[in-house]
């Protein structure tokens, strides 16, 4: 297949990635400044690309005056996150929360309210109050694609970016990338460029073995992560794995956010609650899989003690909202919730600092540490941030970019830059015979649970080392047979960087910490006098992978020794069992 | 010696499926095919109907909730099911 010439466009300001923070970073920067030209790039198409491609059930991090306050949410996190924030991220997220919330309002998100018209908060997290229900959220995506329209920013569908153009001085210069139904190579010169790729979702394989049975839309392979990595940004504590607790096959979400202020649990066997609290965090997912290793797994989602209405609204929210197809799951199997217990599962390994810490390196003006380069969403490490929180780092996206760009012109292209990439890119899809991209997904992804999924011993990591090697090998012998198999082979390669990432990280880090997420047997204990900070890592002025430490930056919200291990109490105490007789 | 390099694919039941009395992509209709965020459906060109041209489905359903006539049903695919 011959490939057409290459596309050269002009934007101040390009964003990648149309689902929750880019759509939010490309209406505020021409808020800011309605004089820029505003590209929104994406890989699928705007109006259902993201996690929240089908909406969202509920916001998980409200801080709503009366109900939470920035200092007490900011504390949660800190705790939560076992200390390793930069405070001034969160609480910067949180002092900004409730206006996200009003502007979100304003476009016509509805939200729960109570009889008086307040938003009704419920209590999921182990210390506040921060769960706000969205029961009619299926349709955010509709909001933001009018919001988009009316502000006037462009959008491109359809364009896998792979890597950002710099000018000599290092600073972005704008971002390349190819049309994944023509294989047409585009070069969008900016002057500066927000990623919101979302997470690196496609890291390990789900436990079915299906390629695209992950817990997180299989578009978000990490491209974010693999941009700013090559473009020399650092990335922030990526040893703390994203680890969820899911339905089991499915993959989804078992939404205890959404059931538990209903009366929903999360169960083991027996039918027992086993954890205090169902808020994710590493020190949770640490009890879930102590109860499945101790035999008393299966862990459920109990809701079969609800009253028949309550059970009727949480279907109606469940199988409208997020992952609408579970319904058609829990039928094929048979799965009542009036009746049956939803079947969990430990998922598969993932970076995604909207859930746990691991992402790109941004500050509170959602800036990462290479000039013109903003990160905000699943991908940028700020700790829990979730839906909310993209919204709003996607805000001060587009609000510092568009001061930024003020007065800047763009950078000269580097011709050999642009060759470089372009031949890299469209190698496979030149060739004329070679690996197929699925086959060598599914294995690197299989190497990555093999080595990575904690347990994680440090025998095992260097050999995933080895094995990565191999496959960035055989990453000069994939063959495309179309262009949308082309857009399969280069996020092989993504995934590969996040793979051999996460290794690095986790290697780097010799102590356990955040629960489940960083549990190396080696180091099975966590040692706050050598690890107490930050672990960074970036490519190197040789081109290396290389791991350094930040220190933690002082704290805004002081928090006490008694607070400081709330987290660490999660199970339930043990009640005396009766004596057989 | 003359071994000669090979590629086969392999077979998979398709989890999307449409309605051809239904569907109206013969009539200008490309929504399932916009929305889809993996990019997995196309019309075809001997029927005009849309179809599943890749099986790596997510099972998200945009393709199922925004077709204006109903003409597409996503089932899970078959390794989750």
């Amino acid at each position: 297949m011959s490939t057409a010439d290459t596309r050269i466009h002009e934007y101040d300001l390009v964003v990648v990635g149309g689902g929750t923070a880019g759509p939010m970073a490309a209406i505020k920067a021409k808020e800011r400044n309605p004089a820029l030209r505003v590209l929104l790039l994406d890989k699928a198409h705007v109006k259902r690309s993201g996690a929240i491609s089908m909406g969202m059930d509920g916001l998980n991090n409200a801080v709503i005056p009366g109900h939470a306050t920035p200092e007490q949410y900011t504390k949660e996190i800190t705790i939560a996150n076992d200390g390793i924030v930069n405070q001034a991220t969160v609480y910067a997220y949180a002092k900004h929360s409730f206006a996200t919330i009003e502007q979100l309002d304003r476009w016509g998100v509805r939200f729960e309210r109570d009889e008086t018209g307040d938003y009704a908060v419920k209590k999921v997290h182990h210390m506040g109050a921060y769960v706000l229900p969205m029961p009619e959220g299926h349709d955010v995506k509709k909001v933001l694609y009018r919001q988009l329209k009316r502000a006037r920013v462009a959008i491109t569908n359809r364009i896998v970016a792979t890597r950002l153009l710099q000018g000599d001085d290092g600073a972005i210069a704008g971002v390349m990338g190819f049309d994944c139904r023509t294989a047409e190579f585009h070069v969008i010169r900016a002057k500066a460029v927000v990623l919101a790729c979302g997470a690196a979702g496609r890291l390990g394989l789900p436990a079915s073995g299906y390629l695209m049975g992950t817990y997180e839309n299989p578009t978000n392979a990490g491209d974010g992560y693999a941009m700013a990595y090559h473009a020399g940004a650092e990335l922030a504590n990526l040893e703390c794995f994203q680890i969820n607790p899911l339905i089991k096959d499915y993959n989804g979400p078992a939404c205890a956010y959404v059931t538990g202020p209903l009366g929903g649990f999360t169960a083991n066997s027996r039918g027992q609650r086993f954890i205090e609290c169902d808020y994710w965090s590493g020190q949770m997912m640490w009890e879930f899989w102590q109860e499945l290793q101790g035999g008393n797994g299966p862990v459920f989602l109990k809701l079969d003690h609800l009253a028949e209405e309550t059970i009727q609204t949480i279907e109606t929210i469940l199988h409208s909202n997020e992952r609408p197809s579970r319904g058609e799951f829990h039928a094929g199997r048979g799965t009542d919730y009036r009746r049956d217990m939803v079947e969990m599962h430990i998922s598969e390994i993932g970076f995604c600092s909207g859930h746990s810490a691991s992402g790109v390196w941004v500050n509170e003006r959602a800036e990462t540490s290479v000039p013109g380069l903003y990160a905000a969403g699943d991908m940028a490490a700020v700790p829990h941030n979730y839906m909310l929180g993209a919204f709003t780092y996607g805000w001060f996206a587009g609000d510092n970019a568009a001061d930024y760009i003020a007065g800047r012109t763009f950078a000269a292209v580097d011709g050999a830059q642009v060759e470089r990439e372009r031949a890299r890119v469209l190698a496979p899809l030149l060739r004329e015979q070679g690996l197929a991209p699925a086959q060598v997904e599914y294995k690197l992804r299989r190497f990555v649970n093999d080595y990575l999924q904690p347990p994680k011993v440090t025998r095992k990591m260097d050999i995933a080392l080895d094995r990565f090697d191999g496959i960035r090998d055989d990453l000069e012998q994939l063959h495309a047979t179309s262009p949308h198999e082309l857009m399969r082979a280069a996020e092989v390669s993504v995934i590969r960087d996040c793979a051999e990432m996460a290794a690095r990280a986790s290697l780097f880090r010799t102590e356990s910490r955040w629960g489940l997420y960083h549990y190396r047997v080696d180091h099975p204990q966590r040692n706050d006098a050598d690890w107490f900070c930050h672990a960074h890592l970036k490519k190197d002025d040789a081109g290396r992978m290389s791991s350094f430490k930040r220190a933690v930056e002082p704290y805004i919200v002081p928090i006490d020794s008694q607070e400081r291990t709330a987290y660490d109490r999660l199970r339930v105490a043990a009640t005396p069992q009766p004596a057989l007789a | 010696m003359t071994f000669t390099f090979r590629e086969t694919t392999q077979r998979s039941a398709a989890p999307v499926t449409v309605d051809h009395d239904k569907c109206i992509a013969d009539k200008g209709c490309t929504v399932c095919v916009d929305v889809c965020p993996l990019d997995l459906l196309a019309i075809d060109p001997d029927t005009g109907k849309a179809y599943m041209k890749f099986d790596e489905c997510w099972y998200c359903m945009p393709c199922a909730k925004d077709c204006p006539t109903g003409a597409v049903r996503v089932e899970i695919p078959y390794l989750l099911r």
